[in-house]
């Protein structure tokens, strides 16, 4: 019983801290591909603690408040149905299918919170969000379809077992995997998929009204967002790992190209990221699919 | 005990707003000029944990780029009050202090701090960015020792405030 609540309370702790040690480097390679030296390591904490203790917190209604929370509770629910090293937690009782369900909760959330206020931009953001959301779910199921198919099971722990010794579904299917990967990439809103929050544009979108400790939560939910995509493509394709170093190591590994990625590519217009999704990446999905089923 | 508690939480809590300082992005005249490359590669205001923000609700620091129309100081204050305390304003360049080259137009406003509560001044037209490092270095010092209260003394003396601002808004 002690320990089921030890678990409760760190596994989410531990995907925090993976967060928000992944968007520490994330400020530092931007600073550095840039040619400049960077703002200090742990400005992250800093930034997440000022805006929680700001003394002013403006609210636009029960709903608006609410929204973060409900976003930060549907990641920490998705965290615990992720398989971490030596761990299980969840999910034995809900499948891969279940959780593509709960990872949507996020979005939900935030949409219900930005819809409550009358800023045009808050709109625009969510719609973009949606939107885009719709994009990349097409070629997302495609490839858990497959990968579904390859291991005849559904359960992800299961998924990871079958990959051991070095059997990845990175080796046996690789055009899932590069699929995988611009799905996760599209899923985390980097260039050229930022048009949820395009500064530019619609004035970081959703979160245009928020400020204060409703920020706060928001970028402690953006800290989740990016363990939650990221381990999941881990788990998925290049079969979890063996202790919590090498899941941090291999994570990383993605995150890192990830954010390369990011400095070199300009913005979409929302309409040309979706139709880029339901080309190229749902094609791709489309001809591995066919290959699983003929083998 | 409860007073010595609040203190400490207090002095906490500046130590970590002077280390991240958002900006909003708001330009009101040409000093705007010197903000990128006070920002970008060269000068890299990130190094002291400043970021440029869009919108109100999200920054900590206005900073009053040069010239300052009657026009845009309605805008201006909507962008004041719309931020979270606490919040800080920066008069930028010689026109904030007391209307620089457009000392004699009817259009410009001449003393930003009879408006808008300011809390620091950078002198010069224009001001180079090394200036503007060192100005945010002294805000600074201003947050951490707690002398930069413009947000407090905006809700004091409201009423002052609020009648310079109808005498030229009308």
């Amino acid at each position: 019983m002690v320990s089921t609540i030890l678990i409760a309370i760190c596994v989410p702790l531990l995907a925090f801290a993976i967060g928000l040690t992944f968007i520490m480097f994330k400020l530092k390679i931007t600073a550095r591909v840039q040619r400049r030296y960077g703002p200090p390591i742990i400005q992250p904490i800093y930034n997440l603690l000022k805006l929680l203790l700001k003394e002013d917190n403006i609210s636009h209604g029960v709903i608006f408040s609410l929204g973060p929370i409900i976003a930060l509770a549907g990641s920490i629910l998705a965290v615990f149905f992720i398989p971490i090293p030596g761990l299980n937690l969840l999910t034995g009782s809900g499948d891969l299918i279940a959780l593509l369900y709960i990872m949507a909760i996020g979005s939900l959330g935030m949409a219900l919170g930005a819809g409550n206020t009358a800023n045009p931009n808050a709109s625009i953001g969510i719609s973009r969000a949606l939107t885009l959301m719709f994009g990349y779910d097409l070629p997302l199921v495609i490839i858990v379809i497959s990968v579904i198919l390859q291991y005849h099971t559904t359960n992800l722990a299961d998924i990871v077992a079958a990959q051991a010794n070095g059997h990845w579904t990175l080796w046996t299917l690789p055009l899932s995997a590069i699929v995988g990967f611009v799905v996760t990439y599209g899923a985390l809103g980097e260039h050229p998929f930022d048009i949820i929050t395009a500064p530019h544009e619609v004035a970081t979108g959703p979160m245009v009204e928020y400020g204060g400790k409703h920020l706060g939560f928001l970028m402690i939910n953006h800290m989740f967002h990016i363990y939650i995509e990221i381990a999941l493509f881990v788990d998925l394709f290049l079969g979890g790992a063996s202790n919590l170093f090498w899941f941090y190591i291999k994570m990383f590994g993605v995150f890192f190209i990830m954010m390369l990625c990011d400095e070199v590519f300009l913005r979409f217009k929302i309409d040309d990221a979706v139709r880029f999704f339901w080309k190229w990446p749902t094609v791709v999905a489309l001809i591995s699919l066919i290959i699983v089923l003929v083998k | 005990m409860e007073k010595m508690t609040q203190d400490q939480v207090r002095t906490i809590a500046n130590m970590l707003r002077k280390r991240s300082l958002w900006m909003i992005h708001y330009c009101t005249g040409c000093g705007a000029m010197e903000l990128p490359p006070t920002m970008t590669s060269r000068y890299d205001m990130s190094r002291l944990g400043l970021a440029p923000f869009v919108t109100s609700r999200q920054a900590d620091i206005l900073l009053i780029t040069g010239y300052l129309n009657v026009k845009t100081l309605r805008r201006v204050i909507t962008v004041y009050e719309q931020m979270l305390d606490p919040k800080y304003v920066i008069g930028f360049g010689s026109c904030a202090l007391n209307g620089g080259v457009y000392w004699d137009s009817y259009a410009v406003i001449k003393q930003l701090d009879r408006y808008i509560p300011a809390d620091l001044y950078i002198a010069g037209c224009m001001p180079r960015p090394e200036a503007i490092i060192t100005a945010f270095q002294d805000l600074m010092d201003l947050i951490d020792s707690g002398k930069a209260d413009g947000y407090k003394r905006y809700k004091r003396d409201l009423a002052y405030y609020k009648e310079n601002q109808r005498k030229v808004l009308g």
